[in-house]
């Protein structure tokens, strides 16, 4: 079975690609050379086992990690390695480990996602024209919205550490999307919620990509994965074994195998069930002489 | 090991009792006759001779401590009336009335027996209690039977342990019974009277002559402020100041202006000076250390730089500029430009590392500042500051023809040198707190608090860590080189050993610290709140003065055991209390999520 069989049905703009991307830590290669394209308008999943370096392949996307080689361009023009800078281009993610401001408000949390987005500096804060209270405002307003937009308006004064964790990693949604991206990366946006907050997150996302923001999203659930996903990119030790749609990701014997483990070479079955017989019969006629 | 299934049930059986078993009626009888006494023993004489300072040898005329043994008297008797429901006095009481009685009768025990044991151990044995004392001494303990002999609060617990009882006894309730909504006047008018209550006290501590006095008086506001506390009486009137935020400010700076009217010697407005020198530089240390999450163990150089580069322009003979001087606002704006200047140089290369590595650095440009300004004397490099021996002489201050040298009257009260310098750098505070506020209210306080927060989330969100930790950095330096440009006017010379890392004065960088840590990190108050005591306690308790920094470190570790987030805590804490009231607590926080999640 060949990767990737595309699913170019629409011209689509390239947002994100990211080409070679390799990291190392030492002696350890946690993402090996892995190349990753996402649409504008599509919802792409990153799956694989435990360690697969998923996290560490969004960390090289957002700058978190200077990635020991490769490049990711966003709309076409390469990102430097800076947090922030990534984040202003118009890259915005969410944390595995929920990493909330947690002794800053609901609202104060959203409001520091739309740093990028106002311009207003010390002096600006110090002296107050009628220009600073003007864009203030706004920022609560569209802060305000976002929170709406994930159901948590009423709590807008509590603190975010306060929160149950459902909520708080919605509040990580809201504060990723206040920065007014183009491109969404959640990892694990649904561990630890229960089934009916798992569908609500679902429409979430579907909600969000309806704005006309691409999302790419690491999760283990692979119902959430392939209910959501239009493609979806098997990350197994490092390297990208698959990409492609449910069908193909799903039909994949790597992929069966790397969630599984791998069987015994050959036909799996028979073959290693007559081996072991064998040599039972072996070692017990050994015994019996 | 005990058996614990018994001992629930033993302690659900009895919850209800008290920790000396008495009926609940008797107790509160108890509390209240115990506080008529407690206050009336400061009526008698306590010790025979007026050796003792404050003269405790008369009959019917109490004087310095045991007017503040009155004083708990009093709160005990009004907080176990209101215990008892009587009609006028329950609004004393909102989260309910035991911890309050039981610390109030606390305060009167620890100041009536502090000076008992003052007056054996400075007069040299028990024999000089006379009947007097000793029979203010068994009053006292009194109230402190009946308080705790009343039902023990809150839920009965399995840990029956005295020290858990204790704490149970003094814990704050998180109910609150709703109060009946005032109207805006009377509002405003419970703030005027609480702040001019505070200070009433403020002066009463500044004046009190000798160390004795000046603990007692610190038992009582300790005991006194907790019990106000835990009957919820701060936490309504923070409440009622976030109402009428900018007419409480107002109020409290007005009373501020009128201390140094209120004092007829010059000595106390120095102190009121240095009080708020100290106060402003550490609100500016709150920037850097409470908002941002930097700690900087070398800010008090910044002090040192607004302070010499004000004494360079000052005029003074000793300055090495020679010829010309500055008018103040000038120099002012030199002193704070020179630190903002010294705050990008140090911050720059410092500001990329983390944690602990941040506060070595600091500690040692702070050091770097103090030899410099020490070696440049000419033989060892340049002579610019003299060296040890500093700027002397710096003249006095000359604002539009007010000199601030020379005593003035106005409106018929004197105001001295000190008093002058007060209100100029009153001035300097009340900008000071402002920068403070907007700043942190704004898109870059925001961000400040972010990476105190979480440093990697706060870059991932777009905020340029190293930029917005610099602009913290150098807003707090210039800050404290506004305060140092007075501060050098004030104290009319500089020299370099002030300016240390740790040491029995204030101010240096371990004060300043404290102060800003002790009082509450994040807020206005707090820093300003620390920095008097700060001030206050070595300057009050002479007879520390070789352990003056045990007393300060033991004090610290005690404070960081019981109360971490400093004795003012921060909005969002209190924010988080709230909370607490607000939500009930047995309630599972499950069934909201699902409820919120079908909004979307
Ligand atoms: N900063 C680091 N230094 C050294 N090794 C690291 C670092 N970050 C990640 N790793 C290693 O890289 C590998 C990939 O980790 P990563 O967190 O990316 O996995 P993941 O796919 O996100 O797994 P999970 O599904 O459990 O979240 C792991 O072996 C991990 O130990
Ligand atoms: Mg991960």
């Amino acid at each position: 079975m060949t990767t990737a069989t595309e699913t170019t049905t629409k011209p689509a703009t390239p947002i994100l690609q990211a080409t070679g991307v390799i990291m190392r830590f030492g002696g350890l290669t946690a993402v090996r050379n892995v190349d990753l394209t996402v649409n504008s308008g599509e919802i792409v999943g990153l799956i694989g086992p435990n360690g697969a370096g998923k996290t560490t392949f969004f960390n090289c996307l957002t700058g978190l990690y200077v990635p020991t080689e490769g490049t990711v361009a966003y709309k076409g023009t390469v990102l430097p390695p800076k947090p922030h800078l990534v984040t202003n281009a118009g890259i915005a993610r969410t944390f595995q480990n929920i990493r909330l401001f947690s002794n800053m408000t609901v609202l104060e949390n959203v409001l520091v996602g739309r740093h990028t987005r106002t311009k207003e500096g010390l002096f600006a804060a110090l002296v107050r024209g009628p220009r600073y209270h003007k864009a203030e405002a706004a920022s609560r307003e569209r802060a305000m919205e976002l929170l709406e937009f994930i159901g948590l308006e009423n709590k807008a004064d509590h603190l975010a550490r306060n929160l149950p964790y459902g909520e708080q990693r919605k509040l990580e949604i809201a504060r990723a999307l206040a920065s007014e991206p183009g491109l969404l990366l959640l990892d694990e946006p649904t561990a630890g919620m229960n089934p009916q907050e798992t569908r609500a997150t679902e429409e979430l996302v579907f909600a969000i990509r309806d704005q006309g923001i691409a999302v790419l999203v690491i999760e283990h659930d692979m119902r959430f994965i392939f209910n959501l996903c239009d493609r979806v990119a098997v990350l197994v030790q490092g390297e990208k074994l698959v990409e492609g749609d449910k069908e193909t990701v799903q039909g994949d014997d790597r992929v069966i195998a790397a969630y599984l483990g791998t069987p015994f070479e050959g036909d799996p079955g028979t073959e290693e069930v007559a081996e072991v017989e064998a040599a039972e019969a072996n070692s017990t006629t050994e015994d019996e002489r | 090991m005990t058996d614990i299934t018994k001992d629930t049930t033993a302690t659900t059986a009895e919850g209800a009792k008290g920790l000396i078993r008495l009926s609940e009626s008797a107790a509160r009888a108890l509390t209240t006759i115990g506080g008529v006494l407690t206050a009336a023993g400061a009526f008698l004489a306590w010790t025979w001779t007026s050796n003792f300072p404050g003269d405790l040898t008369y009959y019917g005329s109490p004087a310095g401590l045991q007017w503040l043994a009155f004083t708990a008297g009093l709160l005990t008797v009004l907080f176990s009336l209101a215990g008892y429901g009587v009609k006028g006095l329950r609004w004393l009481t909102p989260t309910g009335s035991t911890a309050p009685i039981v610390l109030s009768a606390f305060a009167g025990l620890a100041v009536t027996w502090f000076s008992l044991i003052a007056i054996a151990v400075e007069l040299g044995g028990v024999a000089n209690w006379v009947v007097g004392g000793i029979l203010a001494g068994i009053f006292s303990i009194v109230p402190v039977i009946g308080a705790l002999a009343l039902p023990k609060p809150g839920p009965a617990t399995q840990d029956t342990g005295i020290k858990a009882t204790l704490a149970a006894y003094v814990a704050k309730p998180s109910s609150t019974k709703p109060l009946p909504q005032l109207p805006g006047w009377q509002q405003r008018g419970i703030i005027a009277i609480v702040i001019a209550l505070g200070l009433y006290v403020f002066t009463y501590g500044i004046d009190t002559q000798g160390g004795e006095l000046f603990s007692g008086f610190l038992f009582l506001a300790v005991f006194g402020l907790w019990a106000l506390h835990s009957a919820g009486l701060l936490d309504r009137f923070s409440a009622l100041t976030e109402a009428h935020k900018g007419y409480a400010v107002t109020l409290a700076f007005a009373a501020a202006a009128i201390f140094p009217f209120t004092q007829n010697n010059d000595h106390d407005a120095n102190v009121g000076v240095n009080i708020l020198i100290f106060g402003t530089v550490a609100l500016g240390l709150n920037i850097v250390v409470g908002l941002t999450g930097l700690l900087d163990l070398g800010y008090v150089a910044f002090l040192g730089v607004g302070a010499y580069t004000a004494a360079l322009f000052s005029g003074s003979a000793y300055s090495t500029i020679t010829g010309f001087s500055l008018p103040f606002w000038a120099a002012a704006l030199a002193g704070t430009a020179a630190s903002l200047v010294f705050g990008v140089l140090i911050g720059a290369p410092t500001l990329r590392l983390r944690g602990d590595y941040l506060a070595i650095v600091t500690l040692g440009f702070g050091e770097i500042f103090r030899i410099t300004v020490r070696n440049l004397d000419g033989s060892s490099g340049p002579d610019i500051t003299n060296g040890p021996n500093g700027i002397a002489d710096i003249p006095d201050l000359s604002i539009a023809g007010f000199n601030f040298g020379e005593s003035h009257n106005i409106a018929g009260f004197t105001l001295g040198r000190f008093a002058n310098y007060y209100l100029l750098m009153l001035i300097v505070t009340v900008i000071v707190v402002l920068v403070f506020n907007r700043a942190s209210d704004s898109r870059i306080g925001r961000a400040w608090v972010a990476i105190r927060e979480d440093e990697t989330a706060a870059t991932a969100m777009g905020i340029n860590g190293f930029r917005v930790k610099l602009i913290a950095f150098a807003l707090g330096a210039s800050l404290a080189g506004l305060a140092g440009s007075v501060n050098a006017h004030v104290s009319s010379s500089v020299v370099p050993d002030p300016y240390v890392f740790a040491g029995p004065v204030a101010p240096n960088s371990a004060f300043l610290l404290a102060a800003v840590v002790l009082g509450g990190m994040g807020t206005v108050s707090g820093p300003l709140l620390g920095a008097a005591l700060l001030y206050l306690i070595p300057e009050k308790l002479e007879f520390l003065k070789e352990y003056q920094l045990l007393a300060f470190g033991i004090a610290l570790i005690i404070l960081m055991r019981f109360r971490p987030e400093g004795v003012i805590a921060n909005r969002r804490r209190q924010l988080e209390f709230h909370e607490d009231k607000d939500q009930d607590p047995t309630e599972p926080t499950a069934p909201a999520a699902p409820a919120a999640t079908a909004g979307v």
